[in-house]
């Protein structure tokens, strides 16, 4: 899978999950604003990337994920290609 | 204080429809909501018997981050309760500045808690089980998401009372305003459908085997009878001090004259006769009204061969010969378990408002102890301003209801 066909998956699970307009997910973006998430439905954003991708973001490691730029550097630098 | 309690508002999502309206025209002509699922073979049930309900999609009323959180008996509640709260005439601003509980009958939650050990097992990541899955699980789960979604700010709590549940959340919630301690409680009762629901009960024999006629399958009082159907869905009702709804200008239907109760102290999943007897004595007790102004009686009965059986030496034994018309309206929609109790007040309660008394469909031949009731096997018209409710679970918990016409 390429990096363009890795955010283009993200954006379709995460627009589809949290009922937003594709066209918000931007790489600027930030990801709790965009999406409306809180403490528990941020780990459902988690939970679908790991299923989606195979790829487990810690918690220690996903406060440091801002916004949709960083969390697709973070799963493609970890996705077995 | 001893307070009047009057009801102002129902709302129901059931078998029999989604509507007062749709609900009172199928009581009127004795629908049967049961079908045969073929599912449910697959599984390995021994019977695929069930109510039929769809799962409302409530996207459009709630968000995501509402919804989550839900599992389909709490869907069932929602809606049940929306409609109840407008059927009062509350709105969002009055449920903000005043504190009005809930009390809401449901004893499981079986669907979540099964697809989350299966994910466990399956991925050995609890992250994986999801944010909903904890509130959905709880038996408390129908409570802790309408508290939210309608920002209740007064009693906040599940009664797990099995088959008797909704009944006993009507109940306690009545001794609530009866006492002072509260203006106004939302009541009911909510059941999952799910076939991992009852698959367990499935598994000891409890439920009819007469799936080449779904709609013949739920019996009670009949003398060819051979077990209960699941049903499910939910029922609220609004309950209220009297001076609140005197207060508001609100539409009293009906007044909650008593709840009686009891505990059989005996065998888990056998009734006895002397439970259910006291409860019906203490209901009528503190009604303080005499046994023949009750105009009709809602039966537990379930379609089982002991308990409805021993419901009626109770009622008997209660009524002798002033015995009034007695239905169970589980003959439509199946056992509505956690939900029962709080769906057949609104049932009786449509037929006390609509002047008649819905056939006991499927009552062909008394047996002996059912021969000595006065059970109607086709709808009669009849006035009738007192009703009395009946509604028994496992573990031997037994609630009455007396509700008069206002």
């Amino acid at each position: 899978m390429t990096k363009d066909e890795m955010i283009a998956k993200t954006i379709e699970v995460l627009a589809e999950e949290f009922e937003v307009e594709t066209e918000v997910i931007t790489p600027e973006a930030d990801i709790k604003k965009t999406l409306d998430l809180d403490s528990l439905s941020l780990v459902d954003m988690v939970a679908l990337i790991e299923e989606t991708f195979g790829v487990k973001i810690k918690g220690t490691e996903v406060a440091s994920i801002k916004n949709f730029g960083q969390l697709y550097d973070f799963v493609y630098e970890r996705m077995e290609n | 204080m001893d307070r009047r309690v009057v009801i102002t508002g129902m709302g129901i999502y059931s078998c029999l429809g989604k509507t007062l309206e749709e609900v009172k025209d199928s009581l009127y002509h004795g629908k049967s909501g049961i079908i045969f699922d073929p599912l449910r073979k697959e599984m390995g049930f021994r019977s695929a018997l069930t109510a039929h309900l769809e799962i409302p999609d409530l996207k459009k009323e709630l968000s995501r981050s509402q919804r989550v959180y839900m599992p389909e008996q709490a869907k069932y509640a929602y809606c049940a309760t929306a409609d109840a709260l407008r059927h009062a005439g509350i709105d969002q601003d009055y449920l903000n500045s005043h504190e009005v509980g809930i009390l809401y009958g449901n004893d499981s939650s079986a669907d979540p808690v099964v697809k989350s050990v299966d994910t466990m097992r399956e991925k050995k990541d609890t992250t994986l089980v999801g944010s909903g899955a904890i509130f959905q699980s709880m038996n408390s789960t129908v409570t802790m998401n309408l508290a939210c979604i309608f920002k209740l700010k007064g009693m906040n709590l599940t009664v797990s009372g099995a088959c008797a549940s909704g009944s006993h959340a009507i109940g306690l919630g009545a001794m609530l305003i009866r006492n002072g301690l509260q203006e106004m409680v939302i009541c009911g009762g909510a059941q999952e459908v799910n076939p991992f629901s009852i698959g367990s009960f499935d598994g000891i024999s409890a439920f009819s085997i007469r799936e080449d006629a779904p709609e013949k399958a739920s019996r009670p009082f009949d003398r060819d009878r051979d077990g209960l159907v699941p049903g499910g869905g939910a029922a609220t009702v609004i309950i209220e001090s009297y001076e609140s709804a005197v207060r508001r200008g609100a539409p009293i239907i009906a007044e909650v004259l008593s709840y009686g109760f009891s505990s059989n102290g005996d065998h888990i999943s056998v009734p006895n006769v002397d439970g259910p007897a006291r409860s019906l004595e203490m209901a009528l007790r503190l009604a303080g009204i005499d046994k023949r102004e009750i105009g009709y009686i809602n039966a537990h009965a379930t379609s089982t061969p002991k308990g409805d059986a021993n419901e009626a030496k109770a009622i008997y034994q209660v009524f002798g010969d002033n015995m009034p018309e007695v239905t169970s309206t589980k003959s439509q929609t199946g056992h509505e378990m956690w939900m029962a109790g709080a769906s057949e007040i609104i049932y009786s309660t449509l037929m006390m408002k609509n002047d008649f008394i819905g056939a006991n469909i499927n009552f062909e031949n008394p047996d002996e102890d059912s021969a000595k009731l006065n059970i109607p096997g086709k709808r009669i018209e009849k006035k009738f301003d007192t009703f009395l409710s009946n509604s028994f679970g496992f573990g031997g918990t037994n609630s009455t209801l007396i509700i008069r016409n206002l």
